[in-house]
């Protein structure tokens, strides 16, 4: 189907897209990769009145590393940051984690910031942030804030972003030696949305952190059976598929669709967090 | 580019200038109107096909700026001032007359309606991975449907290309034909 009419604004700096945001108000949609926003509207879930194209944004793209953190623009491409050196070397979750968003021709134009700001429960981006404690820095006409990843994915398609401001950047704390990432996901098609998925770092300190995606209105972190699996590697044992269930039940509770139902989701959320644990004890093994 | 753009009011036109295939066009449009719409209707470039029209089915792949996109989620006016290929232009350079002959060789079309996104999306993987193999080539082109030839025949023709390409550069190639 074709988008419904829209006018199209394409301003060329920060100052300029929060002036159009504001004059226009909530009939105003930011554009960025477009990968989500066009389906939504060529299927007429979205008929914004105004686009904003922040695309041509210089200050919007980019990657600063620093001795402890890796801050990248809004607007750097998936396929941008799969081949680059840095992210590769100080972020490997997001790395591992890249070829499963969406397909080759999708990752050349859709963004890091596009996929964190759309806050798709089902998308891998959200989920890493998530795992990895990144903040989100956010511009507005009355400034700068940033937002930390778990008060940045607030429900269902929605985030901290308020109408009027754009997420700029988002900061990651760096890998350190020995942190273990992980990632894996469970879809009908290659790169389709996952049905369930796992963005998981075991941290230098023996300390698990899982973010769960696809499991819930947004993505997850998984507290009790981050625990559970925590203690059992740091004994040097493999979870029982079993007990990380029943942790992901409490900890989770996810919805049932036509892709699957909360039961087959807790299962594959079960299995994948079994994925995890055998890859990080069969690291510990001399 | 980095110029400031506006169509005002939902409906207005504004002004696109992009080369294609090497030749720049200039016309005036709704903001609304995707690329591959803006191939042929405006252009007559009609090999780039409009499936689903919304990112799904690959149909509609085309390069911008030598990189594969779906012509179906980008505006002309978001590639204003870019470089775009379609298969119109790759073939009239004869860079995939290989790829294109292993597909009919290899019964790697029916209906031909995903053909050209299919070769567009193989050509860039044979550029960018010359040691590619089966599971590689399956990878990347799971963003193209095609609803004839059960995919098999497909990867095939490209694993073949790859092969002849490497044997002809004289590197050791990693696919099965």
């Amino acid at each position: 189907m074709k988008p419904a009419a829209f006018a199209y604004l394409r301003p060329d700096s920060i100052p300029a897209a929060l002036e159009a945001l504001a004059r226009h108000g909530p009939d105003a949609r930011v554009l960025a990769g477009g990968q989500s926003l066009m389906p939504m509207m060529a299927l007429r879930v979205a008929q914004p009145a105004v686009l904003v194209d922040i695309g041509r944004i210089q200050q919007l793209r980019g990657i600063h590393a620093t001795p402890t953190s890796i801050q990248i623009g809004a607007l750097m491409r998936h396929a941008e940051l799969l081949g680059s050196a840095v992210v590769a070397e100080r972020l490997p979750l997001i790395t591992l984690a890249l070829p499963h968003v969406a397909h080759a021709a999708i990752r050349n134009r859709g963004t890091l910031g596009g996929s964190l700001a759309l806050a798709d429960p089902a998308a891998e981006m959200p989920a890493c942030a998530l795992a990895l404690d990144a903040v989100m820095h956010i511009a507005g006409q009355a400034g700068r804030r940033s937002v930390a990843a778990s008060d940045f994915f607030q429900g269902l398609y929605t985030t901290a972003v308020q109408d009027g401001e754009i997420l700029a950047s988002v900061e990651f704390p760096a890998a350190i030696p020995g942190d273990k990432p992980f990632f894996d996901e469970v879809s009908r098609r290659r790169g389709d949305y996952a049905i369930a998925g796992l963005a998981a770092v075991r941290k230098a300190k023996h300390e698990v952190r899982l973010a769960l995606l696809g499991c819930g209105d947004r993505p997850q972190r998984a507290p009790k059976t981050e625990s559970l699996v925590a203690e059992a590697l740091n004994c040097g044992q493999q979870p029982v598929r079993s007990d990380i269930r029943d942790a992901l039940r409490a900890d989770l509770d996810p919805p049932s669709d036509l892709q699957a139902d909360a039961d087959t989701r807790l299962h594959l959320a079960a299995v994948l967090v079994e994925r995890a644990s055998k890859s990080w004890l069969k690291g510990d093994t001399p | 580019m980095n110029t400031p753009l506006a169509a005002d009011g939902p409906g207005s036109e504004l002004e696109v200038r992009l080369s294609v295939n090497g030749r720049q066009v200039r016309r005036r449009i709704e903001a609304r109107i995707h690329l591959a719409d803006f191939l042929r209707h405006e252009l007559q470039l009609t090999a780039t096909h409009v499936g689903c029209e919304h990112g799904v089915c690959g149909a509609c792949t085309v390069r911008v700026d030598g990189e594969i996109v779906r012509g179906c989620l980008v505006l002309a006016a978001q590639v204003e001032g870019c470089e775009v290929t379609t298969l119109e232009g790759l073939d009239a350079t004869g860079a995939i007359a290989d790829l294109q002959q292993a597909f009919v060789r290899h019964n790697a079309l029916q209906c031909g309606f995903c053909t050209p996104g299919m070769l567009l999306c193989a050509a860039e993987l044979l550029e960018r991975a010359p040691t590619t193999d089966r599971a590689q080539i399956r990878d990347h082109l799971s963003g193209n449907y095609c609803r004839c030839t059960g995919y098999h025949a497909i990867v095939s023709a490209v694993a073949e290309v790859a092969r002849d390409r490497l044997d002809a550069a004289g590197g050791v190639s990693n696919t099965t034909v």
